[in-house]
């Protein structure tokens, strides 16, 4: 049994919430300079441009790449014989959230209630943890804050299984064309298919923390990812919606077993501002 | 094409969707709650903490300022939110929004009748744009944080018309020119 201290994740955890808000990732950069070289619409090259320029001022001078600097989601692998000890594994979590965003000037970006009082917790707690336990004796903790703007563009359809393949690309595609300009194209579509209702939008989400333009490991999964990107990029909403032939920079599938009533599909967009960093402990 | 603040009828008729522009010159920041606060004190028949003939509001909730910056990161958030909110504040003499993403039919049509403009700002490029901020103030709402009432000196202000008098909309043209059919 290995120890893990409290203190030793609440700092691990608050140096994820700096380093994610500040440094775009490489592969994020690389996939925008891909579709720089393959956007036709000078307004869209302009803008993606600017998204690079973001990028090189926010490393630079250490400042988020975007003010709203995310709900802080974390997505936790503690390995089984690992043990924590000093102190609530939750609020570790919690205390480096909130030392991240009060030392790092992040943006404080969450309401304690959410349809009454709205009052802001001022230190961007609580985050939303989630855990898996897995063999061995290390743990993972995956930071991945999310904006409002394109989080708010999510998803679920719980289809028929007569509705297929072509029921899942139509649902998704439809999904990316209500949501326009508004969730900051280009963007990423994580799409999450199978499990239950809970289960899908989580896959869909947890989709976002594989490397952008990286096919999945799923061959099937990878033919619908390609699939779904190229309807998606003939929709023509382009870079911030003004037009386009690269309204996505990736489509990422996660797919698993389901109930034989049910065929889940769940959409989570994420941005281009696509923020996730990992710490091994 | 430059233009500065406040907007005067002239400088609005001659803007035109999918026309870039430069502003200068102090502008207001509210999103959601402030809007909620603004649009009660309408109704309260209480004093706005802001005159609205003419200006520009940009829906924004900046990051906390570092040491010796004006602002933190600045960019633009989701404008349909404030719908609900618009047609009021436009009927009240706003002149100018800046956002990002697709407004209502009825603020579409609220920007036709009160003669105003709906720009976009890049979304996501905020420590770019917050280079434009000059000068950052809280002028109410404190306690709201991240959404306090600001009023801001900005110099070339990069933005683009998405909505203009005439009921040009430069995201419907965007998706026309570059939609390919199945």
């Amino acid at each position: 049994m290995r120890e893990i201290h409290y203190d030793t994740i609440v700092e691990a955890v608050e140096r994820l919430c700096m380093e994610s808000n500040y440094f775009l990732g490489d592969d994020v950069i690389a996939s925008v300079q891909r579709a720089l070289e393959r956007e036709e619409s000078p307004v869209g090259r302009e803008i993606l441009q600017e998204i690079l320029e973001n990028a090189r001022i926010a490393r630079e001078d250490e400042v988020p790449l975007c003010q709203d600097c995310g709900y802080a989601v974390a997505f936790v692998d503690l390995g089984q014989d690992v043990h924590i000890v000093g102190g609530d594994f939750n609020e570790a979590i919690a205390e480096g959230v909130r030392r991240g965003y009060t030392k790092g000037y992040l943006r404080k970006s969450v309401v304690a209630h959410p349809y009454s009082s709205r009052v802001n917790t001022k230190d961007n707690t609580p985050p939303v943890i989630h855990v898996r336990v897995v063999p061995g004796d290390t743990l993972r903790i995956t930071l991945a804050p999310k904006g409002g703007g394109s989080e708010n563009m999510s998803a679920l359809g719980m289809l028929k299984p007569a509705d297929g393949r072509e029921g899942v690309i139509k649902f998704v595609v439809e999904t990316v064309r209500k949501a326009g300009a508004n969730p900051c194209p280009p963007i990423i579509v994580g799409v999450g298919i199978g499990g239950t209702a809970e289960q899908a939008m989580l896959l869909a989400k947890r989709s976002l923390l594989r490397e952008v333009g990286q096919p999945s490991d799923n061959p099937e999964d990878a033919a619908l990812e390609a699939d779904i990107l190229t309807r998606v990029n003939k929709l023509g909403i382009g870079p911030q919606g003004l037009g386009g032939r690269i309204t996505a920079l990736a489509v990422q599938v996660l797919s698993q077993p389901c109930h034989i009533a049910s065929l889940p599909v769940a959409v989570n967009i994420q941005c281009h501002s696509a923020r996730h960093k990992e710490v091994v402990l | 094409m430059r233009i500065h603040t406040p907007l005067t009828d002239e400088v609005v008729a001659s803007l035109r969707a999918g026309q870039k522009v430069l502003i200068s010159g102090v502008i207001y920041v509210a999103r959601d709650a402030a809007h909620k606060r603004i649009v009660e004190a309408m109704d309260a028949g209480t004093p706005l903490p802001l005159e609205l003939q003419g200006q520009i509001i940009y829906y924004m909730g900046p990051a906390p300022a570092k040491p010796g910056q004006p602002i933190g990161s600045a960019g633009p958030t989701t404008s349909y939110r404030m719908d609900p909110y618009t047609p009021r504040l436009l009927a009240a003499g706003l002149k100018g929004m800046i956002g990002k993403g697709n407004r209502s039919q009825e603020v579409k049509d609220a920007i036709r009748k009160y003669r105003a403009v709906y720009f976009a700002a890049t979304g996501g490029a905020g420590a770019l744009i917050a280079k434009s901020v000059k000068k950052a103030q809280v002028i109410a709402y404190e306690d709201l944080g991240a959404e306090a009432l600001l009023r801001l000196e900005v110099e070339d202000f990069p933005a683009t018309v998405i909505n203009d008098i005439y009921g040009g909309d430069a995201y419907e043209d965007g998706v026309r020119q570059y939609a390919i059919p199945d």
